[in-house]
């Protein structure tokens, strides 16, 4: 695909600039060198990277160059694989989330996340799903019917699933699952929300609802978002971080503010990247 | 306006009523080829064919020429050459409208179907069986009288096996609430902890399985029995149940454990959830049907279990609705005594419907535990 950088920096000109520090809602993270290894593969190599807070920061980069492994170092879902391990500091609000004695459980209620394939709990019905979060995080909470319209609508889907809320999450559409599990995070409340390629299962409309979404909750919490779609990048994110691997652990090459990184890219790499020269 | 012509909607992937037939007139005729060549020997017996005088032989039985090439006769034979022949037939006949590929195909399906019906011939065969022989040993006065005062010999009308059905009642379910959570925990332990013991573990828990059930009374009957409580009751029954039911349970819900995806795990433990509450908010309830599974492999490894009972409940004759004092009756004990210490007509009879009423009780178990179990989730 080639796509001119000119096209997709108008792109990411068209949107609404937020003014990062102006909206400080949600919690900035900050990553200090951060390497990830999974048992003896160095995958991720001396990432630090600023996501000040109230931001969408996009991560993109070709399969393979360790972007997905650095979303999960985040919020600590990266050590759920049995071989995993970490060096370097992860900074939530200027405390490290790595730092002995941190409760990981505290730290993934404050940064959510929403993965790739959506996937409703097969238990519940749609309503419990959105207040699923509460429940395993024993989270007390009066008037949880207004939680569950408030996330729903944030999620955009409360109009589409109101009437059904005690059906099961399984049926419904793809893009309506993804949504309810974006929902199933807001409900408790996160300050940052991680999303690793969530339109990547998508058809094109489900995924504008879902980047309406995010540009939606961006006036409230940090966004980190990875994907593959350079146009989505555009369109939703304030930041564009570059990733890249040539064969050894993956680096990030540029991080930039999204029209720029989209006009006039600093690295060599990144302008071929962004032109669909390679990748 | 233009009305709209709705077609009828149809099926034409099925197969057409004249394939059907033809299909149909195929296996006919391969039960009459079938059929002839079993009966055909019989019907000739004395037929004697006259060979021409140039000839060397002189006559000679047809049968005999039939029987000693194929060896084929009888029911057995009929349903051999049957399937032989309505196999050989289809794929003749597939072959030629179609090709060796499809031909092929129809061959597998043939042995597949041949497959199911080995398989159902002997569970039908018990099942009818059971109610044939077994009716005649019913009667209402059963569910409300035990054999205390009554031998095996006695009319079919005098005494029941209430006592029995009780102690199984009784035992089953105290085996199943100690091994239930102790099966689930070990699968959890080996899917969801995986800590280091878990390969040994596993290793055991297989090797546990093969454990003869008279190994599992004999052992409880020297460490539980003879040193602490010196009494037969139900409850060193349900002791040793346990010892056969655990690993059928672990073992199952290890398999059920795993099939849900770990996509729904991590979901959890991303919302803030310690691991114990995603596996009991999560992956339990998505595991729910599977664990219903586990139970009623785990039951249907038990509940016939006659050997390590005779050992430590002693198998009583009279109601003991108490597990922890005194010999306690069970199906299969009733069964197994009616057998083999009476030997007349009314012994075999109440043998036979202590039989049917094992079998129903099975069949009622495993409808309540599909019923409780709900639609099947994950």
């Amino acid at each position: 695909m080639q796509v001119s950088p000119s096209s997709l920096a108008s792109v990411a000109g068209n949107r609404e600039q937020r003014v990062p520090g102006t909206n400080l809602i949600g919690s900035g993270l900050e990553t200090r060198g951060v390497h990830a290894w999974f048992g003896t593969k160095h995958v991720l190599s001396d990432v630090s990277l600023d996501f000040a807070a109230g931001t969408v920061t996009a991560l993109i980069g070709p399969s393979g160059c360790g972007k997905s492994t650095f979303l999960r170092t985040l919020n600590r879902m990266h050590e759920f694989i049995p071989t995993a391990a970490l060096a370097g500091e992860v900074l939530l609000d200027g405390k490290d989330i790595y730092a002995p004695g941190t409760d990981v459980t505290k730290i993934r209620l404050r940064v959510g996340m929403v993965f790739q394939k959506p996937h409703p709990f097969p238990s519940m019905t749609i309503g419990e799903n959105v207040l699923s979060g509460l429940k395993l995080a024993q989270l007390k909470k009066n008037n949880t019917d207004e939680l569950l319209e408030s996330c729903l609508t944030r999620a955009g889907l409360w109009s589409e699933v109101k009437d059904r809320l005690r059906e099961h999450g399984g049926a419904l559409s793809g893009g309506q699952q993804q949504r309810l599990c974006i929902a199933r995070s807001l409900a408790v409340e996160p300050q940052v929300l991680l999303m690793d390629e969530p339109c990547s299962a998508l058809d094109p409309g489900s995924t504008f609802k879902i980047e309406q979404t995010i540009s939606e909750l961006a006036k409230s919490m940090t966004i980190v978002i990875v994907t593959h779609n350079m146009q989505q990048a555009a369109r939703v994110s304030d930041y564009t971080a570059f990733f890249l691997s040539d064969g050894g652990p993956g680096v990030m090459v540029e991080n930039s503010p999204t029209s720029k990184i989209f006009s006039s890219p600093t690295d060599k790499r990144t302008e071929d990247y962004v032109t669909g020269r390679f990748g | 306006m233009t009305t709209q012509v709705i077609p009828k909607p149809g099926k034409p992937w099925e197969v057409s009523v004249k394939e059907r037939s033809k299909t149909g007139s195929l296996i006919v005729l391969a039960a009459i080829l079938a059929g002839a060549l079993v009966k055909l020997p019989d019907l000739l017996d004395e037929a004697v064919v006259k060979f021409p005088d140039f000839l060397p032989w002189d006559v000679v039985k047809l049968p005999n020429i039939v029987e000693a090439l194929t060896g084929i006769d009888g029911k057995l034979g009929f349903a051999i050459s049957f399937f032989l022949i309505a196999t050989a037939l289809t794929f003749f006949r597939v072959l030629r409208t179609s090709d060796i590929r499809a031909a092929k195909d129809t061959l597998l399906s043939s042995f597949a179907l041949l497959g199911i019906v080995l398989t159902l011939i002997p569970i039908v065969s018990i099942v009818t069986t059971v109610f044939i022989k077994g009716y005649k040993g019913i009667h209402p006065g059963l569910f409300f009288n035990d054999m205390a005062l009554n031998s095996v010999n006695d009319p079919i009308k005098e005494g029941g096996l209430l006592h029995a059905l009780l102690g199984t009642t009784l035992m089953v379910f105290g085996a199943l609430l100690i091994s239930f959570p102790i099966g689930v925990l070990t699968a959890l332990y080996l899917t969801e902890i995986r800590g280091k013991l878990a390969r040994p573990i596993k290793f055991l828990v297989q090797a546990m399985s093969g454990v003869p059930s008279i190994v599992a009374g004999l052992f409880i009957l020297s460490s539980l029995v003879y040193p602490v409580t010196k009494e037969l009751s139900g409850i060193m029954g349900s002791f040793a149940l346990t010892i056969l039911m655990i690993p059928t349970i672990a073992r199952t819900a290890e398999e059920m454990l795993r099939l849900i995806p770990n996509d729904l795990r991590e979901a959890g433990v991303a919302l803030g959830a310690t691991q114990w509450r995603t596996i009991s908010g999560v992956v339990l309830p998505a595991a729910k049907s599977g664990l219903v599974t586990a139970i009623i492999l785990g039951v249907a490894r038990i509940i016939g279990e006659t050997a390590p009972l005779l050992l430590v409940t002693g198998g009583g004759d009279a109601l003991n609705a108490n597990p922890t004092s005194g010999p306690m009756g069970s199906l299969p004990y009733y069964i197994w005594k009616a057998f083999l210490t009476g030997g007349t007509e009314e012994a075999f009879a109440r043998a036979w419907g202590g039989m049917l009423v094992l079998l129903v009780f099975i069949f009622i178990l495993f409808g309540l535990a599909r019923f409780l179990s709900g639609r099947k989730v994950g």
